[in-house]
């Protein structure tokens, strides 16, 4: 009888187990990811305040009155200042040139990777992924070296009787540029190899057999069949480019715009909560649509779906 | 096949890209001389002299517990996650579910650094928890978004296994939890191991959401190295730089090596497997014939 009882209670607890399986992730990601989003959004319509934390509360209850008090000025403020239009404007444009750029030089590669020996993939992989593990700060930092007025790279065009003066490299946009492709090409490659190593060489031979020629093979079989990987790669590119604090502060100078560098400056030298969450909550709505299309993406090749 | 000769080309030039910068930072860490850019000889005394900076020590020793809780909680959590999107296709709130799985991965860390802070700031005045911000909040900001590296590469693992064994236990009356602790959790066991020290070496590196959670007093090694690097190249820096490196490159090898031995014991036990079931196919006819009376 006590045995029954047990089997009875422990057949309670097996769909508990199902919804404890699903709960326990799903109510992390909610409480810490998600959860945090509103309240940017609600401290988005605070003012700031001298105090601790430094922003005024939206509603207060008094007399039996709920007053809820959304200041918009700070998103006034981000319409009439030119500087923030500038840095989103700014971003986007580094974002969108970088990520071409991580396409052209990643195609080719992620395309000589999957079409090497399959021992020689391993290897290759495990290089291009090492750098993804090794801190953005540090492979920056190593350009500061290279790039700067008396840096290597100065130091041995004038050597070969290239350059007369130094060029001015670190603290312009173009050092921000080969920093965010330095950066973000393996996070181009990654995908895009894992899409192509998948193909069906069959598809090309058959096309080559009816007389298609190499190249338009490849424009016509290889690139469309390989969707997935470069909505993948770019997305992994372009949305955390878009929002980029560490290498325009490093090597971009002055003339370097992004909106990434003016939430910071905002939030840790202004103290300006508000207006940062505001930033934040433009920046975000720019970016749903691109982060929509990545988690599609990324759903299909979970479930297995092409 | 001109295709490929270019694409193999620019493979070397994309890797000696990759690499050139990373080998120049290390050989200039053994340079003697102050002066960052002129080569003075080979020396190690900005490793000797690291040994001295007890503030940056510190921030090591810090970071490193930081990343040992992270690496576990993002393991458990990321490969709860892994399961649930691979095995259980069908339940209320599944699409949220698998965009907040895989959101972390591209979500502009500026962005995600503020929120969690705004959300510990207002934690604490409402429930009065985390009365101080520091290795809790930033353990709770690293495993928010190295559990979505996990989940990436062990739900590519789950994918590739062979359901029919679970089946086959689940027929034989393993309950779920037995199944998924004895057997699945066996077999994926190479990429728990790899996320985990994915997780480890990515919680070591982040500089953005450890700057915007972290209290007075909780320093990261990454915080360190930023605002000593913002003022210039120097070569204490080269030398912290440089151990990062190899500390990175040396997990990154053993990752490789567990999962190519753990592949290899594998394939071996499958082969093993499928000559002795063939060696039993060919003597269970002979058993059956022994006993045979024509035969006697």
């Amino acid at each position: 009888m006590n045995m029954r009882k047990f089997k009875r209670r422990i057949n309670r607890i097996i769909p508990n187990g199902r919804q404890l399986v699903i709960g326990v992730p799903f109510i992390w990601l909610f409480l810490f990811f998600m959860l945090p989003f509103f309240i940017v959004l609600k401290i988005s319509f605070a003012e700031a305040d001298v105090a601790i934390p430094p922003y005024t509360e939206i509603y207060t209850f008094a007399e039996q009155k709920l007053q809820l008090l959304l200041n918009l000025g700070n998103y006034a403020m981000l319409g009439d200042d030119e500087l923030y239009i500038a840095a989103y404007l700014g971003s986007l444009k580094m974002a969108f040139i970088s990520t071409v750029l991580c396409l052209l030089i990643g195609y080719p590669m992620a395309y000589a990777i999957a079409s090497a020996r399959k021992e020689l993939q391993t290897v290759l992989v495990l290089l291009i992924m090492m750098p993804t593990w090794t801190a953005i700060l540090i492979r920056v930092y190593a350009w500061m070296g290279i790039l700067s007025n008396n840096g290597l790279l100065n130091g041995f065009l004038m050597s070969m009787g290239l350059i007369d003066e130094p060029l001015q490299i670190l603290n312009t946009n173009l050092a921000v540029y080969i920093g965010v492709v330095y950066s973000y090409l393996p996070f181009m490659i990654l995908p895009l190899y894992a899409n192509l190593v998948k193909h069906d060489n069959s598809l090309l031979e058959a096309a080559s057999d009816l007389g298609s020629s190499t190249f338009n093979s490849f424009w016509k079989i290889t690139i469309p069949l390989s969707k997935n990987g470069i909505i993948a790669g770019c997305m992994l590119v372009f949305i955390p480019v878009v929002g980029e604090f560490v290498i325009p502060e490093l090597l971009g100078g002055p003339e370097t715009l992004m909106i990434g560098k003016v939430l910071w400056q905002e939030f840790f030298n202004n103290r300006d909560w508000p207006v940062a969450s505001a930033l934040a909550v433009v920046m975000l709505a720019i970016l749903i649509v691109p982060i929509i299309l990545f988690n599609r993406s990324q759903a299909k090749e979970m479930e297995g779906k092409e | 096949m001109k295709n490929f000769r270019f694409s193999s080309l620019m493979l070397v030039l994309g890797l000696i890209f990759i690499y050139l910068p990373m080998l120049i930072l290390v050989i200039y860490s053994f340079n003697a001389s102050k002066l960052v850019t002129v080569w003075g000889g080979w020396s190690v005394k900005w490793y000797v002299g690291l040994l001295d900076n007890s503030q940056l020590m510190g921030s090591v020793l810090r970071s490193l517990e930081i990343a040992c809780y992270t690496a576990v909680a993002a393991v458990a959590l990321g490969t709860l996650a892994a399961f649930v999107l691979t095995r259980i296709t069908h339940f209320k709130g599944r699409t949220l579910f698998g965009g907040l799985v895989t959101a972390p991965l591209v979500m502009p860390e500026v962005i995600t650094g503020l929120s969690l802070l705004l959300l510990f700031v207002a934690m604490a005045q409402m429930i009065g928890w985390p009365q101080e911000r520091g290795i809790v909040t930033i353990w709770i900001a690293h495993t928010t978004f190295c559990a979505a590296y996990v989940a990436v590469v062990v739900s590519a693992r789950l994918r590739e296994l062979d359901l029919s064994i679970e089946e086959a236990a689940m027929d034989l009356g393993a309950r779920p939890w037995k199944v998924f602790f004895l057997i699945t959790i066996p077999m994926i066991a190479p990429s728990l191991a790899a996320g985990g020290m994915m997780s480890f070496a990515l919680s070591l590196d982040d500089l953005v959401l450890a700057s915007f959670v972290s209290g007075p007093g909780s320093t990261t090694l990454p915080m360190e190295v930023f605002s000593a690097v913002r003022l210039g190249v120097k070569p204490e820096i080269n030398a912290v730089a440089s151990l990062i490196l190899l500390a990175v490159s040396l997990v990154t090898f053993l990752v490789w090596f567990f999962s190519r031995r753990a592949e290899e014991a594998r394939k071996k036990a499958i082969q093993q497997a499928i000559e002795e079931s063939a060696a039993d196919s060919w003597k269970q006819p002979d058993a059956r014939r022994a006993p045979a009376p024509g035969a006697a």
